[in-house]
């Protein structure tokens, strides 16, 4: 691939704040009609690489360029190019679906008659098109999503980057949401998405692992999980922390993580693990509802990948 | 700049505008309060001074002076007492804020040609109105004095006496010389001042605090297209509130407008460059409504209440003070507002104040472009 094809480069973004180094020398490059994920947890600096690329927060060194400008020297010449969506909800409560629209085409310079379109379009594909008339503050935590998803797009970007469209958002406006990015993929527009959502993570074409303003892994889902040596272990019961100490000494466990219905374990024998698991808890008299193995999630990677930084580093 | 989107930004501030009921309530309400508050609240006149007499001696010749006193509109005699612990007591208990007490031998002393002392006791508690009063009285007791001397010349055969003296005043510009004509228009420029300040202080720290700033600036909206469309629909709604605040000043208050309407317009408009610049520029510094509301109400309501010339005139003031008016841009506009009500004086009269105003609004104007960054901190 040559130069041209990269629409997001970042080489060695660094910014700090006060008490913290927020993005620490961090590099990778999206192409073009690539959807790229940035995953972590909160504080792992996705919401300041975000603001950095979406030109509306200086870096304290290093560079990036996005479709095709520089974000320290030129980020007003990338804003054209450029649709971001906040991670907080960033349009006029006090205007209506259509008001909000019309107003970020304008800034856009987008014409009448291409505005009618590709609005309808989209509101369309949102499902949207009977609340045109309704004030945004009026609608509902995934309407407003989906709208600023609509006003981002009124425009035709190159490079569109969302910083955790999809937290709050139910269901069927995640589905809507997905199915429109899709469609811009499909026109050769470059996507970098932050998310929360592990299935989500698993919709991008790469993700990378932040962990502490620094990038742990970038690969494709399949291949992270690949990387994974062992497999996940599921442990499900309503007091994790008990059972948890119980096998905290046992050889074989190479990982364990308190997850929301109990404990994931990463084992390199399930076979031989989940049996002798479930005998340990028995005979200590601990309620579990269950062992099993699991598919690996992107928190699981996560979670490990961590763990063997600090292996190599001690 | 970029004519399209300056329009779209000035087009999403109006709606915002009309769509807040706190914008609605500062926008319509706040001029008219105010402006109704000031105007009546207050007034430098002493009038209808309230007035007890202790006549001792109720004869025709005490009733005579007295009745000046009844028929001045400055005072207002409430009642007759007849004693003199119940004037001592009126005086105490504020209920009167003058004691006339006419001695028993008045008419006597008179008749044979004696000087007649009539006491007069002031409630000194407000010093203003008690110099007024005594000096209304006196001029009272003078003028009944110079009647009675040219009766008793005339009554011995002096046919046409005059007076040697006499003073024929005439107020320009204020003929009855009424302080809620000069306080008015001074109300209408400390009202934009305050308004015009705080209208603008709210909109970019709003955007802060909701969370639009964000978006907004990542879109190529350019600094001075968002402080130009955050400022023109405010120029045009201070506008029609000064209006709506001069034609009150002519219609409730009759107060003369005897100026050009330009020359009022063209004033106003550069006023309200000032302080709109300025709110925006707190709005900006301070990024939170409530500290730049805050902050605008304090820079601008106290020095165009004490520095401005409103309550206090500049000159005065003491030497430093009235230089540190020159920064008070509402010293200006109140200077051409008073003019313009009162004296219709032109541009050309005024060119100093006009010159101080242009100043400020070029200074702050210009600011206010450059306050603004794209970015967050």
């Amino acid at each position: 691939m040559g130069a041209d094809d990269f629409t997001i480069e970042l080489d060695g973004l660094t910014k700090s704040f006060p008490d913290v180094r927020a993005v620490d020398r961090l590099s990778f490059k999206v192409a073009r009609g690539e959807i790229f994920g940035l995953v972590g947890p909160d504080g792992a600096g996705k919401t300041t690489t975000m603001r950095m690329l979406a030109g509306v927060l200086a870096p304290d060194a290093g560079s990036a360029r996005v479709a095709g400008y520089d974000m320290t020297r030129d980020p007003e010449g990338a804003k054209q190019h450029i649709s971001y969506m906040p991670q907080r909800f960033g349009l006029y409560e006090e205007l209506t679906v259509d008001e909000n629209i019309r107003f970020y085409a304008d800034l856009f310079g987008v014409a009448r008659a291409e505005r009618e379109t590709r609005a309808a379009e989209l509101l369309q594909a949102a499902g949207m098109v009977e609340f045109r008339s309704r004030l945004a503050g009026k609608l509902s935590g995934g309407m407003k999503q989906k709208l600023g998803l609509v006003c981002a797009l009124v425009h035709t970007p190159e490079v569109i980057l969302l910083d955790e469209p999809t937290n709050g958002v139910d269901p069927v406006s995640r589905r809507d949401f997905w199915r429109i990015l899709y469609t811009l993929l499909d026109q050769g527009v470059t996507i970098l998405t932050s998310t929360a959502y592990l299935d989500e993570a698993e919709r991008c074409h790469r993700v990378a692992l932040l962990h502490e303003g620094r990038m742990l892994f970038c690969d494709t889902p399949e291949n992270l999980k690949g990387n994974l040596d062992g497999a996940v272990v599921s442990v499900v019961c309503a007091e994790p922390r008990p059972v948890k100490e119980l096998i905290s000494g046992m050889e074989g466990i190479s990982t364990m993580m308190i997850v929301g219905d109990g404990l994931h374990l990463v084992v390199r024998e399930p076979g031989r693990m989940i049996p002798e698991l479930r005998a340990r808890i028995a005979a200590a008299g601990l309620e579990v509802d269950s062992v099993e193995e699991v598919a690996p999630s992107i928190e699981d990677l996560f979670v490990e990948a961590v763990q063997k930084k600090k292996g190599e580093k001690p | 700049m970029n004519w399209n989107r300056l329009r779209a930004m000035a087009r999403k501030e109006m709606i915002q505008i009309r769509r807040d009921a706190r914008s609605i309530g500062i926008v319509i309400a706040m001029p008219i309060v105010m402006l109704l508050a000031f105007g009546y609240g207050v007034s430098f006149d002493t009038k209808h001074i309230p007035v007890y007499v202790y006549d001792r001696e109720q004869s025709q010749a005490s009733r005579d002076f007295l009745k000046r006193f009844q028929s001045s509109r400055y005072f207002n005699v409430v009642r007759s007492v007849g004693n003199y612990p119940e004037l001592v007591h009126a005086v105490d208990a504020g209920t009167c804020q003058i004691g006339i007490v006419i001695p028993p031998d008045f008419s006597a002393r008179l008749g044979s040609g004696q000087a007649v002392r009539i006491q007069a006791i002031f409630d000194g508690t407000d010093s203003n109105s008690a110099s007024l009063g005594m000096s209304y009285t006196e001029a009272v007791a003078q003028a009944h004095s110079a009647k009675l001397q040219l009766e008793w010349l005339r009554a011995r055969g002096q046919g046409s006496v005059r007076a040697p003296l006499s003073v024929d005043s005439r107020t320009w510009f204020n003929e009855n010389l009424e302080s809620m004509v000069t306080i008015v228009p001074g109300v209408v420029a400390m009202v934009m001042a305050v308004v015009g300040t705080f209208l603008t202080s709210l909109t970019v720290a709003r955007e802060w605090e909701r969370g639009t700033m964000e978006q907004l600036i990542s879109t190529p909206v350019t600094p001075l297209e968002i402080m130009l469309g955050k400022l023109l629909p405010y120029v045009a709604i201070g506008l029609i509130d000064t209006s709506v605040c001069a034609i009150m000043a002519v219609w409730w208050f009759e107060v003369p407008f005897r100026g050009h309407i330009w020359v009022f317009l063209l004033s106003t408009t550069l006023f309200l460059t000032v302080v709109l610049s300025l709110g925006y520029f707190f709005s900006v510094v301070a990024k939170t409504q409530l500290a730049a509301s805050q902050i605008s109400l304090i820079a601008t309501f106290l020095p165009a209440f004490l520095l401005s010339g409103f309550v206090y005139p500049i000159d005065q003031m003491p030497a430093v003070v009235q230089g540190i008016t020159h920064i008070v841009p509402a010293r200006y506009y109140m200077a051409i507002l008073r003019n313009v009500f009162l004296k219709g004086s032109s541009v050309f009269n005024m060119w100093p104040d006009f010159f101080g105003l242009a100043l400020f609004a070029a200074i702050l104007g210009l600011a206010a472009t450059r306050i603004f960054r794209k970015k967050l901190t």
